[in-house]
């Protein structure tokens, strides 16, 4: 947490290309050109945004959080952070950040694992795996690229806060982030975007209460 | 582990070389690091429905920890768990490195090519994962964040990573005692932030042997690995066996 430095951005929302609202629990998908840059805003605050980026061309290359951490030695993201994929090729690029600080290591929540962490009864609960799923049973662009769960890896959870002590514990606690908190990223290649906005109901990364994202894109 | 337990297999894996195969539930491989220094990148799959596979997060956030050791367990995406670790004498096993590359080996090594080093050739992390998944019909997509067993990173409180090279010693082992029939599949090439001149990645040693009685009862000190021991016995349920 020490030393962090918040970079705002200069763009303009009323130009960009695309500006969206995603529900609270939500999946979205989208595609993102090459030197497109994209903004994802915490609305409300404290809301968890479950993320995996493809090669829009290449459902085999995606984002990989081993490769993004070993390549740069460091386990949170933040302005600077560049995005690795699996090949070891830089997908994104983090350009603004007000939030200051997010998580490579958390996952998505899945029924499965609600058993384990929680209680067997959490099971029916919906969950960013259900999210990822659905998305790619219905959305044209994952169909156009045959998604599956094989093509679930480790996510990148922005607005959320996991630290990592030297003694090798970890915790969930409350975000860092507060209403109108957003992170930016440059496309370093045409990228698909997968989103879930985190349903999680029974630990602080959502504050106990999921709220909807605001999504943009700008050429 | 008793000594006096009879070994069912045996198998060297030299330094870079990599290995795959099934391991019964009921079964405990132990890896041995022969000489020190070794690096153990692994990954689990179910052996009959190999979509389940080692998930990283859910082990982590399940148990509270970034490092993994004697009394943890590790998790499948669905739920369950593949293996308890049972014996680490090393005590830090790595979580979130990765694998090493074709590109990262030669930039730091130079040019191992075959034909000038015959079986000494410089093999990486990914391409042995690659060719070991290939045996079992499984390949890049199933490549998600493996254990690095014998390997220590640590975090500073900015997420700032650390290897402690010579955090195992000669005759180091992690004991792993399976719950599932599992693929498990291994490359014993270099740590990705092995920082080390030469290319002299360490030999495994891989020694199967039956589990003996109570060996997974550190792990079911964890609350949540008694839900995830739970699940497991579901889903072999039918066996005779009551959940």
């Amino acid at each position: 947490m020490n030393a962090q430095i918040l970079h705002e951005s200069r763009l303009n929302p009323d130009l960009a290309v695309v500006d969206e609202i995603c529900a609270a629990g939500e999946p979205w998908v989208k595609k993102i050109n090459k030197g497109q840059t994209f903004r994802i805003v915490d609305l409300e605050g404290n809301q968890a945004v479950d993320t995996l980026f493809f090669n829009a061309h290449q459902v085999t290359e995606r984002y990989s959080a081993t490769d993004t951490i070993h390549r740069q030695n460091r386990l949170y993201l933040t302005t600077g952070s560049r995005l690795y994929s699996n090949l070891g090729k830089v997908m994104l690029t983090i350009v603004a950040d007000t939030c200051g600080r997010h998580d490579t290591l958390g996952g998505a929540c899945s029924a499965e694992s609600n058993t384990v962490r929680y209680a067997l009864e959490k099971y029916p609960m919906h969950s960013c795996r259900d999210n990822f799923l659905h998305a790619m049973a219905h959305d044209p662009l994952c169909q156009q690229l045959g998604m599956s769960k094989r093509d679930l890896p480790s996510n990148i959870n922005f607005f959320m806060n996991v630290p990592v002590t030297e003694v090798g514990g970890l915790q969930f606690i409350d975000g860092i982030s507060a209403p109108g908190k957003y992170v930016e990223m440059q496309a370093d290649m045409d990228v698909l975007v997968l989103i879930s906005n985190c349903p999680q109901l029974n630990n602080p990364c959502n504050a106990y209460n999921p709220t909807p994202i605001r999504l943009l894109i700008w050429d | 582990m008793n000594q006096s337990n009879k070994m069912i297999w045996e198998q060297s894996i030299p330094g870079g070389c990599h290995w795959s195969g099934i391991v019964r539930r009921g079964l405990t491989l132990r890896m041995t690091d022969v000489s020190g220094g070794a690096n153990a990148a692994v990954l689990f799959f179910n052996q009959e429905e190999k979509l389940e596979r080692y998930n990283m997060a859910d082990t982590l956030k399940s148990q509270h920890t970034f490092r993994l050791t004697r009394g943890h367990a590790c998790y499948s995406d669905m739920g369950r768990i593949f293996c308890c670790i049972t014996a680490d004498t090393a005590g830090w096993n790595d979580t979130v490195c990765g694998l090493s590359d074709d590109r990262s080996i030669s930039r730091q090594y130079g040019m191992g090519r075959y034909q000038e080093r015959r079986n000494d050739m410089f093999r990486n992390g990914l391409d042995g994962m690659l060719i070991e998944l290939g045996k079992w019909g499984l390949g890049v997509r199933d490549i998600v964040a493996n254990i690095n067993f014998f390997s220590k990173v640590t975090a500073d409180a900015a997420g700032e990573l650390v290897f402690h090279a010579g955090n195992s010693k000669a005759d180091d082992h992690v004991d792993l005692s399976f719950m599932m029939d599992t693929l498990v599949v291994l490359s014993a090439a270099p740590h990705p932030l092995d920082p080390a001149k030469n290319y002299q990645p360490g030999t495994v040693n891989l020694a199967l042997m039956a589990t003996p009685p109570d060996m997974v009862i550190d792990c079911a000190n964890i609350a949540e690995n008694k839900r995830g021991l739970r699940n497991t016995c579901c889903f072999y349920a039918g066996n005779g066996e009551v959940a």
